[in-house]
């Protein structure tokens, strides 16, 4: 057989598998993520329903379920997750305009980089709860503590995003601008932020997941309502099903949260060459 | 006319890249910057582009000196240099921000009809091949209209066939408004099919070391023996440029060799 003929033959008895592969992979492709949660839920509540565990700290899914229900109906859920949601979008909000602030002008001066980047890093390393006590004594035991934890922990993610993205702007293409004259603002307009632009919308997320995470810190170490009160409610009460369900508005609403911004910013992101883009593509 | 007296520049750290460069270009003239790598010709270029100024002499553009970008003069980089997050059409319109938008629209247009891409304004840089993207950058820097407009190797980083086809184009585009063209590259081809006067740059500082006429008939023959006749004076003349360097190392190799 000539070199051209196995080849060809090769080609015909890959093509199709190939085809079914894809095929496949598209119907199973999520489904195969969900197939390992389901079959651990499925066989627990089956093995609580059997008689084999009491399921009273593991409660089953059928129980979380029902608590998640009622802790709905009553209205409890929605003004824990409101108070909670508040609390975030406060920390957040705080948070990333003084991380992109001081970030853009420690990304574009070296001055202001050698005055403050170092007691950022100096800050950054300090494990951020070892802030709750001061916090309590500066802010007060109510919302201004956690708030400002909250804003700390998003501090952190945008500031080091915003001042890299800044740094690694393709020199080539700020000499574009300056060719064609550009202002300074005409500059940062054009050139600078577009070009920042990705690398932001990924120290907005991580800063957005660091906020979900020091809000629990936060209620967990005082309040009367939000998600973490619930936890420490369920804690305290003896309520596994309670905690879980926490837990799992926790899940939902972060994932939402973090899915708002890559919805927001996939318009102005549809020009990046990514490598993702194209294993989507095929 | 673009004027260079006595233009030096010598870096931060005490390299001299350019010492006493002095010529002129006639509005209209196509002018090429040939010599090997390293001997500043790409200073030269980014001196009279205002992108960074000379540390000695003046550029002068009809009489006024040129110390930052200049809006009549436009430069073209080796690398397309688009940006990502326009779309074609907007990256040829980059210098226009100021005008009206459907003077922006029509130039645009016209612009890239002129570069054979007009189906292509509605498209993203990534998805232009190496050849499409240049002549999207070449357009670009077209569109304002300049006077004088700059070329830094701008076709050596493509195959020889869209090389070729390229500089076909830019001729083409020369011929439209006729601006003065300053093309720097180390293809001795790309200098005679293009250039009216070829300067021959040697390094160390670098300095303009010959001045060859190439004033053929257009359009230029490739193959023609006077094509040949130049090709040979200018690779001569590249030759020399690059002997008084050998000859220094001759007698110590020969010393050694005893």
């Amino acid at each position: 057989m000539s070199l051209v003929q196995m080849s060809v033959s090769a080609e015909t008895a890959t093509s199709p598998q190939k085809r079914r592969r894809s095929w496949l992979s598209r119907l199973t492709g999520p489904a195969l993520g969900l197939l390992l949660p389901l079959v651990l839920a499925v066989g627990w509540e089956f093995i609580v329903r059997e008689g084999w565990a009491s399921g009273r700290l593991v409660p089953p899914p059928s129980v979380i379920y029902a608590t998640f229900a009622d802790l709905y109906a009553t209205g409890e859920l929605q003004r824990h997750v409101l108070i909670t949601t508040m609390r975030v979008a406060a920390g957040f909000g705080i948070g990333v305009a003084a991380g992109t602030i001081i970030g853009a002008l420690c990304g574009s001066f070296a001055l202001w980089r050698r005055l403050l980047d170092p007691t950022m890093q100096a800050l950054r390393a300090i494990p951020s709860i070892a802030w709750v006590p001061i916090f309590v004594l500066w802010f007060g035991i109510f919302e201004g503590s956690k708030i400002t934890l909250i804003a700390v922990g998003v501090f952190f993610p945008v500031y080091l995003g915003v001042m890299g993205a800044i740094m690694s702007v393709d020199r080539k293409l700020v000499e574009v601008g300056r060719a064609f004259r550009l202002s300074d603002l005409a500059m940062v307009r054009r050139i600078l932020l577009p070009a920042v632009l990705p690398s932001y919308v990924i120290a907005l997320r991580s800063g957005l997941g660091l906020g979900w995470m020091f809000v629990v810190a936060a209620e967990l170490l005082g309040a009367s309502q939000g998600l973490g009160y619930l936890l420490i409610d369920g804690q305290q009460l003896g309520k596994p099903a309670e905690i879980v369900s926490a837990i799992v508005a926790f899940a939902i609403i972060g994932k939402i949260t973090d899915w708002m911004i890559v919805v927001a910013s996939a318009p102005f992101l549809r020009w990046e060459d990514r490598f993702s883009a194209r294993t989507e593509a095929d | 006319m673009l004027v260079l007296e006595g233009v030096g520049k010598t870096y931060r750290n005490g390299v001299r890249a350019l010492d006493g460069v002095s010529f002129s270009v006639e509005p209209g003239e196509i002018l090429a910057i040939v010599g090997g790598s390293g001997c500043g010709k790409s200073t030269l270029l980014r001196a009279i582009a205002g992108l960074d100024p000379p540390s000695r002499g003046r550029v002068l553009l009809d009489g006024e000196q040129v110390t930052k970008p200049h809006e009549r003069i436009g430069i073209v980089f080796q690398e397309p240099r688009l940006l990502p997050w326009l779309k074609v059409a907007d990256n040829v319109g980059f210098g226009l921000e100021d005008r009206p938008r459907a003077e922006r629209r029509e130039r645009v247009t016209k612009a890239l009809t002129r570069v054979g891409l007009p189906d292509k304004a509605a498209v993203w840089p990534r998805e232009l091949s190496g050849g499409q993207a240049q002549r999207v950058a070449l357009a670009r820097a077209l569109v304002p209209r300049p006077e004088v407009l700059l070329l830094d190797e701008p076709f050596s980083a493509l195959d020889a066939f869209t090389r070729v086809d390229l500089q076909d184009h830019l001729l083409d585009l020369w011929a439209d408004a006729r601006p003065t063209l300053v093309l720097v590259t180390h293809d001795v081809d790309e200098a005679i099919v293009l250039a009216d006067r070829i300067l021959v740059m040697r390094p160390q500082p670098g300095h303009i070391s010959d001045e060859i006429a190439a004033d053929l008939p257009r359009p230029r023959d490739r193959q023609s023996a006077a094509f040949d006749a130049v090709k040979r004076r200018v690779l001569t003349a590249l030759d020399r440029s690059l002997t008084p360097v050998q000859r220094e190392q001759e007698p110590a190799g020969a010393a050694l060799w005893w």
